[in-house]
């Protein structure tokens, strides 16, 4: 992500799609505002030994720094979206408690995220676990400002997703290709595939805006350039119905 | 469902797997290696799940029939003994069906005739005709199944005949079984969608599986063989054929096409060692040398 004023810089910004940026720190937010972001991100975990590894810093003192990033943000009317780690396990503590999640999450919403992405950053996640941790945090936040973000690590991303969207989460992360690995699982996959949730999205009757054909062209361009097989099934496919 | 326990140990700088080691991820650092086994703990019960789900293995034959490469019978038997020992319950070994249509089912005979067959392990195999069913029982099939389609054109392009002909030629077969008392297992194909029709009615998918049914089949198993289906299409489905037979006589066999099968499947439900499970798949992976689709697979750590 070394290029990323120029990218930001370099896009074309299509009237009505949001292009947030992830911001870890103050300065990372300034500079992402000096190349035109208007939307930022900040990444947090229920994790203590994951937030020590990840961004070296303890769960307390990573909240200090997005409070800086939120301040800021509020007074530049520029929103920011909070994201969660391990909502469903950490390769270092293990299980984590859906209380715990929703700690954070509350902290978060409270300190003016607009939205709560819930990460299940290993993909460990089953349907049990994620209907769990949502019914935590659904006391503290409220549905309509939660997402969630499934890690296809297990397999398990559409079936965690679909639970979710049965408990009311309405806003779902997903990558083109299913792009993304795991730093935690040498050969595994990553992110959920965008083709992927679309096709069952479509199929449920979901309005998403979303025309699946250019998400495939888009997907096979990014693949070509990687020189990778695509992570989506539908991306795959080649009957057609 | 079966419940797993957690446990979380952390080893440094260990690179040996122990043989009850289960997959876990590996974090490798620059100077850290830490290892570790986690099993998860499904503490919390869906409402509406069954306590038990049967998991019918058919990799050996719906599975190795799609692949290019032929696999050598000895190799096969192997595959089918080594799933064997994983407390699945049910595994289909082979079809015998011509190996002018299907080359890979060409040894069924021997494959059904040298495998080991495991007490309280049931071993299926495919008999789409009279013909089928008794070289079936000559090697030693205590268990058939017969494969019929919901969608006309899949049913003449797949087995050569119509629906109606396909019911009379199953009729005989399921017959003849429950003569010897051999239990018939019923297949219907493409119940969420036709590569030729395009998408089929619930109302014709309850048709045929109550035929199916009706003639004796102890099981239906409903399949959406190019896995078009999603969530929505396959409640609907069932709701229309759990009206004329009961769930718990009820299958799904849902493909992965569209990556939809895991999602289809939780819909549709409302053990087994898994580390056994994932070996059986290495072996077979390396046998026709090929990288398992498996996401679970994918992710545990190779020692």
């Amino acid at each position: 992500m070394a290029d990323h004023t120029e990218v930001l810089k370099g896009i074309q910004k299509f009237p009505g799609i949001n292009y947030p940026v992830l911001t870890p720190n103050f300065k990372g937010y300034q500079a992402a505002v000096a190349a035109g972001a208007k939307e930022v991100s900040v990444f947090g975990a229920a994790s203590e030994l994951f937030t020590r590894k990840n961004i070296n810093c303890s769960m307390d003192e990573s909240i200090q720094r997005f409070s800086q990033v939120l301040q800021a943000a509020r007074a530049a009317s520029i929103p920011v979206r909070g994201y969660v780690s391990c909502v469903l396990g950490c390769p270092y503590e293990g299980k984590i408690s859906p209380a715990k999640v929703a700690e954070v999450s509350k902290k978060m919403y409270a300190m003016g995220c607009y939205e709560i992405s819930l990460g299940d950053t290993i993909g460990v996640g089953t349907p049990g676990l994620m209907k769990e941790m949502l019914s935590a945090v659904m006391h503290e936040v409220p549905v309509s400002a939660l997402a969630v973000h499934c890690h296809d690590t297990y397999g398990q991303a559409l079936a965690n997703t679909l639970m979710a969207l049965q408990m009311g989460v309405s806003v779902v992360d997903s990558s083109v290709a299913g792009l993304g690995g795991c730093p935690y699982a040498q050969g595994a996959s990553g992110n959920l595939a965008t083709e992927d949730l679309v096709y069952m999205l479509a199929g449920l009757g979901i309005h998403t805006g979303v025309n699946l054909q250019k998400l495939l062209e888009a997907g096979t361009f990014i693949c070509q350039v990687l020189n990778r097989k695509t992570g989506s099934k539908v991306a795959q496919a080649t009957c057609k119905l | 469902m079966k419940e797993w326990g957690m446990q979380l140990s952390l080893r440094r700088n260990s690179s040996n797997w122990t043989s009850d080691c289960l997959p876990c991820p590996v974090v490798c650092h620059v100077k850290l290696r830490y290892h570790w086994r986690w099993q998860l703990k499904e503490s919390s019960q869906l409402p509406g799940l069954p306590e038990y789900v049967k998991v019918v293995e058919v990799g050996p034959r719906d599975g190795l029939q799609n692949e290019k490469v032929i696999v050598p019978t000895d190799i096969k038997i192997e595959f089918i003994n080594q799933l064997s020992q994983t407390g699945l319950s049910v595994i289909e070994v082979t079809s015998f069906v011509s190996s002018r249509w299907v080359p890979q089912m060409a040894d069924h005979t021997e494959v059904m005739k040298g495998i080991h067959q495991y007490p309280g392990v049931r071993y299926p195999v495919l008999t789409p005709n009279l013909q089928g069913f008794h070289r079936a029982v000559a090697a030693g099939a205590t268990e058939i199944s017969v494969f019929g389609a919901a969608s006309e054109s899949f049913s003449k392009k797949n087995i050569n005949c119509s629906i109606e002909e396909s019911m009379e030629k199953f009729e005989e077969v399921v017959k003849s079984a429950r003569h010897m008392n051999i239990p018939a297992r019923g297949y219907v194909s493409c119940v969420l969608g036709c590569p030729y029709e395009g998408s089929i009615t619930p109302q014709k998918v309850t048709e045929v599986s109550k035929r199916l049914y009706s003639m004796g089949c102890y099981e239906i198993s409903l399949g959406d063989t190019i896995g078009v289906g999603t969530p929505g299409s396959m409640r609907r489905m069932l709701e229309s054929v759990m009206k004329e037979i009961p769930p718990s006589v009820l299958a799904v066999h849902c493909h992965d096409t569209y990556g939809q099968a895991l999602a289809n499947i939780l819909t549709a439900l409302q053990g087994v060692d898994l580390y056994k499970v994932m070996e059986a798949g290495n072996f077979i992976c390396k046998a026709v040398n090929k990288t398992t689709n498996s996401k679970v697979a994918q992710a545990s750590f190779n020692a």
